[in-house]
């Protein structure tokens, strides 16, 4: 076994070993330790992804003495390595990109809590991701949601803290389900480990035995997840938690969090349950449509609300709404669309919720629509970079968002009853995203008459006041950029490691 | 013979306060006690106006109720909905579980090779007479790693939730806590020095004897926790204190997690690399033995205990 493929191993035990240690030292130093963390297993990532690439097969890597029904292992093939790839540079440059506030507004003797919370986030986003096992999976669900509503409670005031309580709750809810999903399958197939389950699982579903329990497992496992990840009806925790939290806290929230849980749920529609049951089982038929009620009825929360941080969250239910449409179509062509949504979707949404604070920084901290007037001019970076992420989650030629979309719309002609309403749901969608998004980038580049402006004292901000958030914004534009216009190598990689999943 | 004392002097001896008390006399609260009648709750009608129009103006600056019909709707749709979907997975759960197959029997699909290799071979896989503790801590040591991570996450959000940082309103606070401490309650003190030893005592030995039978890291932390709470609720904090601090939860936590992902990161290194490992299995059925299960157990309940101990003292006053 070449040392390469030790390394998801090492990655996830530095970044557990890490939060431990943040525990007994102060707020900057754990800061450091963070950083470097962060940086080192996004090395480590990607490493890997470079030999599974080179190798063009998966392997798996077993956690201790003895192999896999008896033991634990993961399991990393492309897909897996792109994901941690991906979701490390993501959260490095979150980390980055809100360090000022982060000191700003988490008190001094809480610092280092803060950032075990984001070391332990990132060993369950790992964990989720590399995992082979769904009980490990579970447990791992537990620390995200857990470290989850501690990174919503950070910045103490009643509206985070209610936030919090509502996460939890529903959170709770959801990851109930999914454990009543698996405690199911369990008694159905005997085993806990992926590739098992779907040995037995292809077995019963030829004997046609147990098919009722079956299909309530998989309905369990899937609705679960969906509470988890903000699923239309499921979301009104979101907002909330999204729009008062800390900035990283909202950016890695939005863009990692709950994609975590997406990506555990096609882990367990392909290596699990096997994608041709789950087509049977009709469980996705009901995705689609709460998929597609997300995406019409999330942007249009957006455009009522005044509270940029408030609009930015609620565009993120419609955004999940076009995630679980894909799954929705039942074909592997949306299931690429959908995977590559989610790349394009956390790069957008983090680099939006960043220059957010940017933008209201120059407003004098107002989060309020009318209170933004020029202040693109106030702050030219953030100005560029909201213009470049609300450009990419409207769809532009050139960014990320607007690849996903030709992906969905390819993959919904394939498809024959869902054509029509994916396309409809598709052009509504985009029409709403443009109404919300645009609104505000005109806004932005409205100038404000002299006399407001010298009543209301705002400050000018240039790009170089704070470096390391112009280094993490320029670097999302960049990251945008990047999935808007070489998708194909991407596109590639995904159809690869789902190809591998099989 | 009898003597007459004077009547200054007979009114200190004990009979006569018996006798005083018997016929009922004197009060012997009153003017050693203050007693007030409690003061009747009631307030003029401007006061009650003026608290509902307080309550009133709250919620809608928080909720802005005048121009948000939605809220109102959203909530009554709320509670109809939430009662429907709880009815809809709880029948969907009954339904579900009557197809299952029958509790106990021995054709089941839970029964195949992964039990049995568990009962069969794990005493000589593993070195530990309690299968339970082999397969949590052995064969599935990764997500016991994460478990125990569980524990310290959620007493880390507890802290971000709960704790306070020095300043003056603290150490007022921090006084009048004092005040409702129970002061030498006796048969609470009298209790907790007989039983806090022996509640320790037995928490160390299920700990240390996880892995030859009943018991383990998580039981016997429990324990332990149960004890310092009963101390503390006896003694007080200054007592506490003195060997359990803040930073001794802090230090003791990283101290058993960082062990625990030391051990742990050996024993996967060298299973999937196929290395031999180096730490003898030992005779099974003694107190050192299995490896590296009685190191795991000593630290998982390091971790609980402290758990419990700082959940508790966070709930009761934010901080140490």
């Amino acid at each position: 076994m070449q040392f390469v493929q030790n390394l998801p191993f090492i990655s996830i035990i530095v970044a557990l070993f890490s939060g431990s240690l943040s525990s007994i030292i102060g707020g900057r130093k754990a800061r450091w330790i963070n950083i470097g963390m962060i940086s080192l297993v996004t090395a480590m990532s990607v490493a890997v992804l470079v030999y599974v690439l080179g190798t063009g097969e998966s392997y798996v890597y077993m956690m201790g003495h003895f192999p896999a029904p008896w033991g634990n292992e993961i399991r990393i093939g492309v897909l897996e390595g792109t994901m941690a790839v991906f979701f490390c540079v993501v959260m490095l440059l979150c980390m980055i990109g809100g360090s000022r506030e982060q000191f700003a507004e988490i008190e001094e003797g809480k610092l280092n809590l803060y950032y075990i919370m984001v070391n332990l986030l990132l060993c369950s986003l790992l964990a989720l991701i590399y995992t082979n096992d769904l009980f490990t999976a579970y447990v791992f669900v537990e620390i995200n949601t857990i470290s989850a509503c501690g990174l919503i409670m950070i910045k103490q005031n009643g509206r985070t803290i209610v936030a919090a309580t509502r996460y939890m709750i529903m959170s709770l809810l959801g990851s109930g389900m999914l454990l009543l999903g698996i405690c199911f399958l369990y008694d159905l197939t005997g085993h806990l480990l992926m590739s098992n389950i779907k040995e037995q699982v292809h077995i019963l579903d030829q004997s046609g035995q147990y098919h009722i329990p079956l299909l309530v497992a998989v309905g369990l496992m899937s609705v679960g997840l969906a509470i988890k990840s903000a699923l239309f009806p499921f979301h009104s925790w979101l907002p909330d938690a999204y729009g008062y939290s800390t900035v990283s806290s909202a950016a890695i929230l939005s863009s990692l969090v709950s994609k975590g849980y997406i990506f555990l749920l096609v882990k367990i529609f392909y290596r699990v349950i096997g994608f041709d049951v789950i087509m049977e089982s009709k469980v996705i038929n009901v995705l689609f449509v709460f998929g597609i009620a997300g995406m019409i009825m999330g942007s249009v929360s957006a455009i009522k609300e005044s509270n940029i941080r408030r609009m930015i969250a609620f565009s993120s239910v419609a955004q999940i709404g076009y995630i679980y449409m894909g799954f929705g179509l039942g074909t592997e062509a949306g299931v690429i669309a959908s995977l590559y949504h989610i790349f394009s979707h956390a790069s957008a949404k983090s680099l939006l919720f960043l220059s957010a604070s940017g933008i209201t920084d120059a407003s004098g901290d107002s989060t309020d629509f009318f209170d933004l007037t020029g202040a693109g001019y106030r702050n030219k970076l953030a100005g560029v970079a909201f213009t470049a992420g609300s450009l990419s989650m409207v769809g532009f030629p050139m960014f990320s968002g607007f690849i996903s979309k030709i992906l969905f719309a390819q993959a919904a002609v394939e498809d024959t009853w869902q054509l029509l309403p994916t396309m409809i749901a598709l052009a509504i969608s985009t029409i709403l995203n443009a109404v919300y998004f645009l609104k505000t980038v005109i806004r932005l580049y409205t100038p404000e008459k002299p006399k407001v402006l010298k009543k209301k004292n705002y400050k000018t901000i240039h790009a170089a006041d704070n470096p390391a958030k112009s280094v993490a914004l320029v670097c999302l534009v960049v990251l945008n950029l990047v999935f808007g216009l070489c998708s194909e190598p991407i596109v590639r990689a995904i159809q690869q490691g789902l190809d591998m999943f099989a | 013979m009898s003597r007459k004392i004077s009547d200054e002097k007979y009114e200190k001896t004990l009979s006569f306060r018996l006798k005083r008390w018997f016929e009922g006399t004197k009060d012997p609260f009153l003017d050693t006690v203050e007693m007030k009648p409690q003061k009747e709750f009631r307030e003029t009608k401007e006061e009650k106006e003026q608290r509902a129009k307080e309550k009133q103006q709250l919620l809608e600056r928080v909720y802005d109720r005048n121009h948000n019909k939605e809220i109102l709707l959203f909530r009554k749709l709320y509670r109809v909905v939430s009662v429907l979907f709880c009815l809809c997975l709880v029948t969907v759960l009954l339904v579900a579980v009557s197809f299952l197959p029958p509790l106990g029997d021995a054709d089941n699909p839970v029964n195949n090779e992964v039990p049995a290799r568990y009962i069969e071979s794990g005493l000589q896989e593993t070195g530990a007479v309690n299968i339970v503790t082999g397969m949590i801590l052995d064969y599935r040591a990764f997500d016991t790693l994460g478990e125990s991570h569980v524990l310290f996450i959620a007493t880390c959000t507890v802290l971000i939730l709960l704790r306070r940082d020095g300043d003056k309103k603290k150490k007022q606070e921090e006084v009048s806590d004092r005040l409702h401490e129970p002061k030498n309650d006796v048969i609470l003190q009298t209790v907790a020095r007989v039983l806090v030893p022996p509640i320790i005592i037995f928490g160390i030995y299920v700990i240390l004897g996880g892995h030859l039978g009943p018991g383990g890291g998580f039981s016997g932390g429990a324990v332990i926790g149960a004890g310092l709470i009963l101390y503390l609720n006896a003694f007080g904090f200054k007592k506490t204190e003195r060997f359990f601090t803040a930073k001794t939860y802090k230090v003791m936590c990283f101290g058993a997690l960082g062990c625990y992902c030391l051990a742990k990161s050996y024993s996967f290194y060298t299973g999937a690399n196929h290395i031999e490992s180096v730490i003898p299995l030992g005779t099974p059925g003694a107190i050192i033995s299995s490896g590296l299960i009685l190191i795991l157990n000593i630290c998982v309940g390091i971790v609980v205990a402290g758990t419990m101990y700082t959940f508790y003292v966070m709930f009761r006053k934010g901080g140490y």
